[in-house]
Order: structure tokens, then C-alpha cells, then sequence
């Protein structure tokens, strides 16, 4: 039988949503019917809008899909904009205020507290200055991501730019590819630190070079099936084709074509392509992708470039974008950190006047949360670096900051298990003030995810935290596991998770004797993550121990039975919420 | 009346006539001897699976793990809340003691 899902996206699904939404918004929230809101709220997805959880009904997380991380000149501004105008609800985070934008870990924009109300008006501004929500959620061809510096980047050996462009723009609104049995996420890269992260997506385009009629030509080898999700993580599998530029959206189409005809529509939880390579194999995969989808003989993988990835793998160069590197043309990026992804509307609006006087105007986004500000010329740089806003945004931060990426969390997240974003920031600041890395390490990553549907990318990072429960004391509190040695690169790794239920306050205490215990017992010269690799569970878990500190953590208690877990009045009952546009409550019975 | 029951969000949260009304990281003390040698599973409920009526009473398949021991997996169909009239009432799940029954 298919699911209730499966059933609203056969009867209205794709583009025909948004009339529906815009009537909706006009309408009013009353408007939707009782018993069709769940159908809704499913649907919305497909143009961004995510209901946000229990406690705050009627209003939305909004995404803003920016293939690439590409914000050109303008959009970050009218990204501020927005944010400031119609990201404010009854909640005030105690850290990032009443406006911010949240930039994640795909490459996307998220807006929170949004009123279906005014949607209209928002698409209208986004869509104007070419933003679109399109896709950003539901089961379709998600943001595509890669490294958002293609085209410019001194250490590409493609530029992917016009590959992206050309599969966002064929696969975006597109009939054919707008029901998928799930998300359809999308990586292409074509510089050589890795920094596409293909191996956990669904799709991965890599670069690699092959020999055609006798010329070594570049293009990209395709690999299927990643994705971190659920307990099931998989890194994306070698089908053994290589592709040329021109010839992507073909190959890509495709594949999703066919990941739209034998994907499970059974069961969701079974849904993701990645499934369907181990139930098939690769072989199957690209046999099935010749025979029924693509009507020229398939190439051979050709040679790729992975050992020289970087890119969060842990070791020497590149294992982000922060800081001053060279463009092509000989004008800087400056990558600047933006810890655990959210930035005041106000600094966003302040960034991109920065982006205009010094650079062009445009500005990237990473996947490691962070914002790229491209095109400043050298005689503009130091300027720029004297700049107050990077005090705050530093190139050269703390490697506890530089290093940290969370989710959203309890904040807003109905799948979640724990409070994420805030409290990540909390334990970089205690890190920062209280732990010295061991010297000759300068890149240490850990990212903070609130449940198992991996968001936050936790199994790729040295130390991977994941929300979770314990009782302390005899009372439940929220708690992390504990995962160590995660990384990409040449051979991508998964964290190992050695220890459960830590509870939060003991947490900063636990990386602190870690870190002091890998720096006593390590080679010399040895990585963190082959630190790690050399040693079994067990013994790893003797050297996380966790341990109450000066740390102390205000959000202990369940933080998702509450309505918002920062108001003075927190219970579930105490929200105003729904609401109408104004953000009066509406009583039942009304 | 009809009701109905599903699960949404990627099991996050069972709805019921189009209401949120069970939401992971609920903690339950199950009675449930099969799922880990705990007297009583100290439970955090991370996914729900799925979700059914039987007579008046709402069940629900979850997947998650013990916090005593750390067994993790799927007890039985746990109760969840009770039906009248097509409306739902929630049980204190988070204090009584939850009896899983262990049919498929
Ligand atoms: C309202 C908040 C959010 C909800 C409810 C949500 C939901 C989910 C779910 C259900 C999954 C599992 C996917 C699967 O099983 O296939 C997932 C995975 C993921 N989401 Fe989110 N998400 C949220 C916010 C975010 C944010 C802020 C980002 C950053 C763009 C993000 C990026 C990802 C990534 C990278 C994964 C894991 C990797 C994978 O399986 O491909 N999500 N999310
Ligand atoms: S990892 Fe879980 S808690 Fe965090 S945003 Fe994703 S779904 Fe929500
Ligand atoms: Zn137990």
C-alpha cells in the first residue's frame, strides 16, 4: 500500500503547490482544512517551507536553496533583509537575538519563525533578487552543492560552475524529476581538496580526467549513494562512469530518473538511493543506468584526484575555505568563520556592505557553515582583515571555532533530541578559554547533530556528538554519544562511537582529558584521526573521560518539552502559538 | 468516526486527526522483559515507525534505546494514548509504566 505521502504527492505535488500555498497565505492560516494539514504541511516542502515542530504551530523554517553557495552581488543583502523583516516570532534566542539567517551545511539559507502570511510577499522579494525556496525540502532534486568558490579558485582543475548552473536550472520545476521517492541530494565539484563532499550525497560528481580520442580530457567520475542518515550511513559508491561536462545533466538525469522509477515508495525509511546500491550493487546501478536511461555508451570511470583531497579529512592543507587564499584572476577570497552557521540579520546586512566595498558584492557560502567574501584585490585586503565585523567573523579563528558545526536542534527541529546550536557555541567558547590543542594540530572538527538524522554531518567530523538522553542524579537530562575519527579525503572514514549518553555538562570536560590523553600517548607527527584509527573502541573509550568542569550547561532539563526552550515561561502550554499573522494567538474555537 | 493515524517528518512525531500528538525523545519506563535485561527499560523513544488502533487504544512501533543499559531497537507496540469519540487522549507517558505487547 503507499504511504499517506506517497498518496498527497500523486493527488498535488511539484510546482501546483504554490498556488495553493499563495491561497493559503492570502486566506489565512484558519484556511487550511482541519483535517488536511498534515497533506500541507508535506507538500510545502517542495517550496521550502518546513513546519517547525511541537509548541510552534503556524509558523515555518523557510530554506533558501543557493546551488553552489553562490549568493551573487545583492543577495546577501536582500538575504538580511528578509531575515530581519520576516524571521522574527515570539522567541528571542539569547545568543543570536530576534533576526538571523542560519547558513547550514548544504550550502542552503534557513529562515525561521516565518508566517505563512507572508510568503507571497517573501517569494516575491527572494525571486526578484533570484532566490528561490524551490525545492529546498521535499522529494526532489535538493541544493546542489560542490565547492563554492568554482570558477575562481586558484586550486581547481574544472571549473564546475556551469554544470551546477546547467542541472539547477534543467531539474529545478521539472515535471519529470519533481516526485522522487525522497531527497535527492546532489554534489559536483571540480577542485582537487575535496570540497564538494561528494561521498555523502546521493550523487556525486568528482573530478577526474579520462583519455577521449587520444586527449586527456577533464571531466567528472560519478558515484552513487551516499548519505549519513538514520544509523545507515554510507559513503556514495564508485559506479565506475566518467562523464563529460557537456554531458552531466544526461548522465544525472539519468540517474534520478531511475532512482525515481525503483526507489522504494513503500517505505520512506527506505527510500534513499543509497538503499537501493546495496540491495542492487554498483554494477547493477550503472547497467540499468546504460540500458534504460542514457542513450550513448557509458565511459569508464577515468582517474580521479582523490589523494589529493584535504578538505575536512584531518591532515595537512586545506581542510576548509577559511581565510585568504588567491583566485584565479589574481583577486583574494577571504573565507570568514561563522560559528555553528547563524549570523544577527544585522551582521548580515553589515557583511554585505563589507562584500561591496571591498570585494564584488557577492559572497559564498561553505559547508562547513562558514561565509567566503571573493573578489578582493590585494591592495584592499588588509582594510578588509582590519575590519570590526571579523572580530566576531574571524579568517584565523580558534580552531574550536573554526571547527564547530551544529544542527538546529530543539530550538526549532521535531526530529531532534537535544538543544544544539547554542550549546555548541558554549562549549567552543569554554574550549577556546580552557584547552590547548596539541601543538602541530591545527585543524580539529566537531560537530554537534540533535538526533540521528545526521545534519550537522557528525560522523565526518574528529569528535561527533549526537543528542541523546541519561539520567544524572536519578533525573533525565539531555546527553551526547560520543564518536571519534571521522573524516573525508582519499579514504573517507566514519566516526567509531565509543561513548553514550554523556551528559551535556560533562561533555566539554570529556574532549579536554581526550585531547590531553592523545597528546601524552601520540606519535609524532601522528593525525588525530590515525591517533584514533590505531586504537580499538574500548581503549578509546578509556581515553574520553567525561567529567564535570567549570562548563556549566543552562539547558539540562528536556528542552523539547518546552515551547520554546529559552522563554521565560518555557512549558508547551505557555506558547502563543498558532497564531495569525499578527502574531495574536489564535484560541480554539475561534 | 474515522480517525486518523500516521506517522510523519521522518518518524518524528505520530499524528492523529492532523494533530501532533507523540513526539520522539519521549522517556518511557516500559514494561517490556523481552527488549534488554532491565527490570524496567528507562526508554528514549528516537523514531517512530509506526502506529495503530486496536479497539480504543493508540499503540505505536518505535525505534530507540534503553539510557540503563543501552540496548538499543523496536520493543513491541507500546500504548500511547486512548481513543473516544475520534478524539485522542494522551496517557502520562512519561509516568506510568508503558506494557508493551509483543504481537507483530
Ligand atoms: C527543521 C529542521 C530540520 C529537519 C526536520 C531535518 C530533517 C532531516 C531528516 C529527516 C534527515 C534524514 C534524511 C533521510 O533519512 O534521508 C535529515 C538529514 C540531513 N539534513 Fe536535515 N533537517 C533539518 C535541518 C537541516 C539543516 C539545518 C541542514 C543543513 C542544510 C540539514 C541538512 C541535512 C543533512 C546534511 C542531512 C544528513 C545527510 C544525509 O542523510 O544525506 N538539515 N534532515
Ligand atoms: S540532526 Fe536531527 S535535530 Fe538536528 S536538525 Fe537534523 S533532524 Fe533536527
Ligand atoms: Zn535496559
Amino acid at each position: 500500500m503507499p504511504t499517506d505521502v506517497e498518496r498527497w504527492k500523486s493527488e498535488v505535488y511539484g510546482n501546483e503547490i504554490r498556488e495553493h500555498l499563495f491561497r493559503f497565505a492570502e486566506e489565512g492560516w484558519d484556511a487550511i482544512p482541519d483535517d488536511e494539514r498534515d497533506a500541507w504541511f508535506e507538500r510545502f516542502k517542495w517550496w521550502g517551507l518546513y513546519h517547525q515542530r511541537n509548541g510552534q504551530e503556524s509558523y515555518f523554517m523557510l530554506r533558501i536553496g543557493t546551488p553552489n553557495g553562490r549568493l551573487e552581488p545583492e543577495q546577501l543583502r536582500v538575504v538580511g533583509e528578509v531575515a530581519k523583516e520576516y524571521a522574527t516570532g515570539p522567541g528571542t534566542n539569547p545568543i543570536f537575538g530576534d533576526a538571523y539567517a542560519d547558513f547550514t551545511t548544504r550550502q542552503s539559507i534557513q529562515l525561521h519563525w516565518i508566517k505563512l502570511e507572508d510568503v507571497p510577499d517573501l517569494f516575491e522579494t527572494l525571486e526578484a533578487n533570484g532566490l528561490s525556496a524551490q525545492q529546498a525540502c521535499g522529494d526532489s532534486w535538493r541544493n546542489i552543492v560542490g565547492n563554492p568558490m568554482a570558477g575562481d579558485d586558484a586550486a581547481e582543475i574544472i571549473d564546475a560552475w556551469p554544470v551546477i548552473k546547467e542541472l539547477n536550472e534543467t531539474f529545478k520545476g521539472n515535471d519529470d524529476h519533481s516526485n522522487l521517492p525522497r531527497k535527492w541530494k546532489v554534489s559536483v565539484a571540480g577542485s582537487a581538496d575535496g570540497s564538494g563532499q561528494g561521498d555523502i550525497n546521493d550523487l556525486a560528481l568528482e573530478p577526474a580526467y579520462k583519455e577521449i580520442d587520444g586527449e586527456r580530457t577533464v571531466g567528472f567520475n560519478v558515484r552513487v549513494g551516499g548519505g549519513l542518515a538514520r544509523n545507515e550511513e554510507r559513503f556514495a559508491r564508485d559506479i565506475d562512469v566518467w562523464v563529460a561536462p557537456e554531458d552531466t545533466a544526461a548522465v544525472a538525469g539519468g540517474l534520478s530518473a531511475l532512482f525515481r522509477d525503483y526507489g522504494d515508495r513503500e517505505n520512506r525509511y527506505n527510500a534513499r538511493i543509497k538503499f537501493l546500491v546495496d540491495e542492487w550493487g554498483p554494477e547493477k546501478i550503472r547497467e540499468t543506468l546504460q540500458s534504460e536511461y542514457v542513450d550513448f555508451e557509458l565511459e569508464t570511470a577515468g582517474e580521479d584526484v582523490r589523494d589529493q583531497y584535504t578538505y575536512n579529512a584531518g591532515g595537512d592543507g586545506r581542510n576548509d575555505l577559511l581565510g585568504v587564499h588567491k583566485q584565479k584572476d589574481g583577486k583574494n577570497f577571504v573565507g570568514l568563520n561563522v560559528l555553528v552557521g547563524r549570523m544577527g540579520a544585522d551582521d548580515v546586512i553589515e557583511l554585505a556592505d563589507l562584500a561591496e566595498t571591498y570585494g564584488s558584492g557577492a559572497a559564498r557560502l561553505t559547508q562547513r557553515q562558514n561565509v567566503i567574501i571573493p573578489d578582493i584585490p590585494d591592495e584592499k585586503l588588509d582594510d578588509f582583515l582590519a575590519e570590526d565585523l571579523l572580530e566576531h567573523y574571524s579568517p584565523d579563528p580558534s580552531p574550536f571555532m573554526r571547527g564547530s558545526v551544529a544542527c538546529t536542534g530543539t530550538e526549532f527541529c521535531s526530529l531532534s533530541i537535544v538543544e544544539t546550536k547554542n550549546r555548541q557555541v558554549r562549549f567552543a567558547r569554554w574550549l577556546k578559554e580552557n584547552v590547548e590543542l596539541p601543538s602541530g594540530v591545527d585543524a580539529f572538527h566537531i560537530h554537534l547533530s540533535g538526533c540521528t538524522a545526521s545534519c550537522a554531518q557528525p560522523q565526518i567530523a574528529d569528535v561527533s556528538l549526537r543528542g541523546m538522553k541519561t539520567r544524572k542524579n536519578g533525573d533525565p537530562v539531555e546527553a551526547l554519544d560520543i564518536g571519534l575519527g571521522g573524516g573525508l579525503g582519499e579514504e573517507p572514514q566514519f566516526a567509531r562511537w565509543v561513548t553514550q549518553r554523556v551528559p551535556v555538562d560533562e561533555v566539554p570536560g570529556a574532549i579536554k582529558n581526550l585531547l590531553a590523553n592523545f597528546d601524552d600517548q601520540s606519535d609524532e607527527g601522528e593525525t588525530f584521526r590515525e591517533f584514533v584509527q590505531r586504537h580499538d573502541d574500548d581503549e578509546l573509550a578509556e581515553l574520553v573521560e567525561p567529567e564535570e568542569t567549570s562548563y556549566e550547561d543552562p539547558m539540562m532539563h528536556n528542552t523539547k518539552r518546552t515551547w520554546y526552550p529559552y522563554a521565560e515561561e518555557d512549558s508547551l502550554d505557555a506558547g502563543p502559538a498558532p497564531t495569525r499573522a499578527d502574531g495574536t494567538p489564535i484560541t480554539s474555537g475561534d | 468516526m474515522s480517525v486518523s493515524l500516521r506517522v510523519l517528518d521522518d518518524g518524528a512525531w505520530v499524528s492523529v486527526n492532523d494533530a501532533r500528538e507523540v513526539s520522539v525523545s519521549e522517556l518511557w519506563r516500559l514494561d517490556a522483559p523481552a527488549f534488554c535485561g532491565c527490570d524496567l527499560p528507562d526508554f528514549v523513544v528516537e523514531n517512530v515507525l509506526s502506529v495503530g488502533a486496536d479497539g480504543r487504544t493508540v499503540s505505536a512501533k518505535v525505534y530507540g534505546q534503553c539510557i540503563a543499559c543501552g540496548e538499543t531497537g523496536t520493543p513491541g507496540w507500546v500504548p500511547v494514548g486512548r481513543l473516544s469519540d475520534g478524539e485522542f487522549t494522551d496517557i502520562a507517558r512519561e509516568r506510568v509504566v508503558l506494557p508493551v505487547r509483543n504481537d507483530s
